[in-house]
This record gives C-alpha cells, sequence and structure tokens, in this order.
C-alpha cells in the first residue's frame, strides 16, 4: 500500500518535471503552426486557434534557413570527419608508442582546449583576415578542428591506452608497420569511442554561435545557429515564423541525438570518467 | 586479421631481438611523429598560437586598422576603474553560483530519482535530457516566446493570481540576468546528470550491500557510501561547470545581448562586444586575459587530476 503510494507520487512528480521540460518544447512547435492573424486576435499566450505550415515555408525560404543548413552541413561534416581523424592519429601514437614528451604533449593538447575561447577570438579573427581565409568556411572548419582537438584527443587516447597490447605485438611481429596497425588493428576497436565523439562533436560544432561569428560576416554564409538570430531580426514579431525557424534548426541535432542516443550517452559519460 | 591466431604462434621464432626492440622504442619512426606533429600543429597554428598573442594584444592600444600600439598595463588600469567591468564580473560570480549550483544540484537529485530502473525512467531521462542536444541560441528562443508580454510565463502567473508580479522579464534591468539563467539551467540539469548517472552506475553494488546489513538508512548510505565513492565524478562536473559558466556567451547573446543597461552583461559578452562592436581590440583583450585567469585555476585542477589518473 504505502509502496503503490510512493511509485504513485514518484510519478506524478517526474511526469510534472517532464512537462515542465518538454512543455516549452511543444509549445514553441504550436507557436510554429499558427496563422499571423491569430497570434495577433489571440496573443502569445494563447492556444493555438489555427493550423498553417505556410510559416515553414517562410522560414525556410524568405528567412535564409535553407541556405543556412546548407552551411551548417558543409562545415560540420568536414569539421567533425577531420577532427576524428587527426585526433585518432595522434592519441594512437600517444598511447601505443613510447613518444618522448607523451604526456606533456597530451596535456599541453588537452589544456588547450579547456581555455576560454574569448582569448582566442581576436586573434583568431586577425589571423584568418591575414591569411585571407575571414569570412569563409574554410576558416570556420579550421578553427572548429583546431579548437576540438585537444578533448578529442584525450578522449581517444584514454580509450586506446587500455586496449589489450597483444593483438599489435602479434602484428608487429607480423611485420606491420604502425600505419597498417593504426588502420587494421586500432581503428576498428575504437569504433565505438569515435562513434560517440563523433555525434557529441556534430552537435557542438553544429550549435556552434561564437566562432560562426567571430569568423563569418556575410548573412549567406551564416551556419543556422547564427542565422537564426539574423531570423528573428527579419521577422520582428512574426513569432510563428521565428517558432518555425527554431524548429527546423533544433531537428538535425535532435535526429543525430535519436539516431545515436546510446553513443551520445556513453560519449559524455566518457569524457566524465576520463 | 585473418591470419592473427597463426602469427601469434609464431612470436618466438620470428620476433625482434631486445637490442632491435629498444632501437625501435627510443627513435619513434617518422611516420609516428608526424601522427603526433600534423594535430599538434594545427592546434598550435589556432589555438597556442592565438592565446600567446591575446595576452600580447591585452597590453596595446588596436583599433583593428592601425597597428597596435604598446601601452603596457593601461587596459588593466583602465578596467579597474570601468563600472560596467565591475558590473560584469559580479554577473560572472552570480551567474556561476546560480547556474553552476543550481545544475549540479539538480542534476545530482535527478540522477538519484532516476537512477534506478524502473518502469518510466526512460522517459524521463529523455525528458529532461532533450535540451542538451539543442543549441543555445534554439534554447533562448523558445524561452523568449515564453517569456513574451502576455506569453505563456504572464497566463501561468495569471492563472495561479499573482499578476502583480508580471513585467517585462528580459527588459527589465532587476529580472533579466535571472530571465537568462533559468534557460541555460533547463539545458544545462539533463547533461549533469547524465554524467552523475554514469558515475552512479560505477559504484559497486556490494558497497550498498555491506552498508545495508550494517544498518544503515538511505540517507546514511547516500552520504557515507554513494557521495565519497562520487569524488571524481563531482571533480569533472566542477570543472565542466566553472568553464561553462565562464565561457557562457551564446545564450545571453541570443536573449539580452547583456542589457538592459548591461544588467546581464557577462564578462564574455563585455569582451566581445569591446572587442568587435567598439573594435577596442586591446581592451577586449584584458577582459579576456582575466576571463582566462579565472578559468586557469579551475584549469590547472583539471589537469592535475588527469595527470595524476594516468600516472
Amino acid at each position: 500500500m504505502i509502496r503503490a503510494l510512493r511509485t504513485g507520487a514518484f510519478h506524478t512528480g517526474m511526469s510534472l518535471l517532464a512537462l515542465l521540460w518538454l512543455g516549452p518544447i511543444l509549445w514553441v512547435v504550436a507557436m510554429s503552426t499558427r496563422t499571423f492573424d491569430d497570434i495577433a486576435a489571440h496573443g502569445v499566450g494563447s492556444l493555438p486557434h489555427s493550423f498553417t505550415l505556410d510559416t515553414y515555408r517562410q522560414a525556410w525560404t524568405d528567412g535564409g534557413e535553407l541556405r543556412a543548413l546548407i552551411n551548417s552541413l558543409l562545415v560540420t561534416v568536414p569539421a567533425v570527419a577531420l577532427s576524428l581523424v587527426l585526433a585518432a592519429l595522434a592519441a594512437f601514437a600517444l598511447s601505443r608508442y613510447r613518444i618522448p614528451g607523451r604526456r606533456v604533449i597530451l596535456l599541453l593538447m588537452l589544456a588547450g582546449n579547456l581555455l576560454p575561447p574569448q582569448i582566442l577570438l581576436i586573434p583568431v579573427s586577425k589571423f584568418s583576415e591575414l591569411t585571407g581565409l575571414y569570412d569563409t568556411l574554410a576558416a570556420l572548419i579550421a578553427v572548429q578542428v583546431g579548437f576540438g582537438l585537444g578533448f578529442y584527443t584525450f578522449v581517444l587516447h584514454g580509450f586506446m591506452r587500455d586496449l589489450p597490447g597483444e593483438l599489435q605485438e602479434a602484428a608487429t611481429v607480423d611485420g606491420a608497420g604502425p600505419g597498417q596497425i593504426f588502420a587494421r588493428v586500432i581503428l576498428p576497436l575504437t569504433r565505438p569511442a569515435l562513434a560517440a565523439l563523433g555525434a557529441l562533436s556534430f552537435t557542438w560544432i553544429f550549435n556552434d554561435l561564437l566562432w560562426a561569428i567571430t569568423v563569418l560576416r556575410t548573412d549567406d554564409k551564416m551556419p543556422v545557429t547564427p542565422a537564426l538570430l539574423g531570423l528573428q531580426g527579419q521577422f520582428v514579431s512574426s513569432w510563428n515564423v521565428i517558432a518555425a525557424g527554431t524548429v527546423i534548426a533544433a531537428v538535425p541535432t535532435l535526429l543525430v541525438f535519436l539516431r545515436f542516443q546510446r553513443h551520445f550517452v556513453s560519449g559524455l559519460a566518457l569524457g566524465a570518467v576520463k | 586479421m585473418s591470419t592473427l591466431a597463426p602469427a601469434t604462434s609464431r612470436t618466438s621464432a620470428a620476433g625482434p631481438t631486445p637490442k632491435q626492440r629498444r632501437r625501435r622504442a627510443n627513435r619513434p619512426s617518422p611516420l609516428l611523429v608526424a601522427f603526433v606533429l600534423v594535430p599538434f600543429a594545427v592546434e598550435s597554428i589556432w589555438v597556442f598560437w592565438p592565446a600567446l598573442q591575446g595576452f600580447y594584444f591585452s597590453l596595446t592600444r588596436w583599433d583593428g586598422l592601425e597597428p597596435p600600439t604598446f601601452i603596457g598595463f593601461g587596459n588593466y588600469t583602465e578596467l579597474a576603474g570601468d563600472a560596467v567591468f565591475r558590473g560584469a564580473l559580479v554577473n560572472t560570480v552570480i551567474w556561476l553560483a546560480l547556474f553552476g549550483g543550481l545544475s549540479v544540484l539538480g542534476g545530482f537529485g535527478m540522477a538519484l530519482l532516476l537512477q534506478r530502473e524502473r518502469r518510466g525512467v526512460g522517459f524521463y531521462r529523455a525528458a529532461l535530457f532533450t535540451p542538451v542536444v539543442f543549441s543555445l541560441v534554439v534554447t533562448a528562443l523558445v524561452w523568449r516566446v515564453f517569456y513574451q508580454p502576455d506569453g505563456l510565463a504572464d497566463q501561468l502567473l495569471r492563472a495561479v493570481g499573482l499578476e502583480q508580479l508580471i513585467r517585462p522579464w528580459l527588459a527589465d534591468p532587476q529580472t533579466a540576468l535571472y530571465a537568462v539563467i533559468l534557460p541555460a539551467l533547463w539545458r544545462q540539469i539533463g547533461y549533469v546528470m547524465v554524467l552523475y548517472l554514469a558515475g552512479l552506475k560505477a559504484i559497486d553494488p556490494a558497497l550498498h550491500e555491506a552498508a545495508r546489513m550494517d544498518g544503515a538508512n538511505a540517507r546514511q548510505r547516500l552520504r557515507h557510501v554513494t557521495i565519497p565513492q562520487l569524488r571524481g565524478v563531482n571533480a569533472v562536473v566542477l570543472s565542466v561547470i566553472v568553464i561553462d559558466s565562464l565561457r557562457s556567451f551564446d545564450i545571453v547573446w541570443a536573449l539580452t545581448h547583456g542589457g538592459p543597461y548591461h544588467s546581464s552583461e557577462l564578462l564574455s559578452t563585455y569582451m566581445y562586444s569591446a572587442a568587435f562592436q567598439s573594435l577596442r581590440l586591446g581592451y577586449g583583450s584584458a577582459i579576456a586575459v582575466v576571463i582566462f585567469i579565472l578559468a586557469l585555476a579551475v584549469i590547472l585542477g583539471y589537469l592535475v587530476r588527469a595527470f595524476r589518473e594516468d600516472a
């Protein structure tokens, strides 16, 4: 009896909390399907009295969300791939071989990632001007890779270090060089960690605002996160269109999360336990 | 890899002599050196070198057009007398305490409530975690809709008869900072919860069993078993929280730009507007150095721990 009561209290309390968390999201989704007239007549705090998907068309084409999403993918996909490749190479050499000074190198790389980005903003923006990369997506990819590398290397190093040594020894005896050992032995075993970091870094890079507004200026080049701020300026009081734009910007990371849910959560935990 | 088993059995016959092995151990192959150097060079170009430059720029006056002029510690003495800077510093400390403190408490509490696998727990965890995957700008816009005059927040207050509290939440200097912290918390709690769930899962159940046999009640077990066992996770969460707090920029920028009248200004937003809107690059660099110094203590703690674990 007491047990049933406690279970009931638990579920009531947690359902309320879950509602508190999901409520604002559902509210925005509902808002995105209302017409402008409905909002004008009933206010932003009212339940929907209308249904339209034209808001999505407006955000998609007039608001430039399509262009922004393409930019986001053009930045995120290469940046994730490059980060993981470079980090895996460094982590492999540092964890499986006696490179002189390996611990200092590893910690230095991690420390770079822990720096507050503010200290880098001005020099990075000036450096990209100097090299002619300013206001190009290449600059954004480069700085995302450079800034993220330290953390990815650290996590992959922890993972690779704990792999058993026998396979590598056997391959070495067979005459395989470091390149082959990396590609054929270590990398396949590192796949779970790579998947976790891939899902995490996708959302981090996709969600970034600060680096984008530091190295980009032209509206056409902005990825979806900074473009969303622009949309807010463009459709000042059209809350339905802003809501639609918000939903569009949230869907890609939500999909990655749902698809790689297990990896995603284990990735966060991986960073925590290391 | 398919020939692995036979290969292992050949070890003794074809293995390198100890001498060869030592030489290889001492001098890594050029390929391995490249494996380390290329990523290290990329990070040097985009992180280490800019960081050093950042320190130098903080000692200059610079508008971004003319070359920078060296002025020693001029920017820092100006910071000391700058009321906006002091306000931003205070706000950053408030941010650290409220955003950091409450997300740790909230995340830990949720993890305790949701650690046991039972019906519905998966859904609750997913609900709390969902905002973590959104960008802070998306979070900001979701809450901006919520805060609108006559929006959901005002409707809820009216429904419970507290309409005298209603105000322009983001435009009132009294409430702007807290109205920005709330969405940031909403997003962070699920993240901290996941970290603690991982930590709780790693605790050996035998410890709890032993404590229960000794007659410890739930509260005693929490205090004497769970919390001491979570020391490692606590250190990580603390570092993550402090670093995240000092970095916080997106959500403030998206909701208030640090206004009204700098009432929600953080060091990070003040640095950005000083550098890229007022084009005072030297002054902005000095603010960035202050942020760096605040973060340094935490980073050092984090690295010392990583170092010790690695040894």
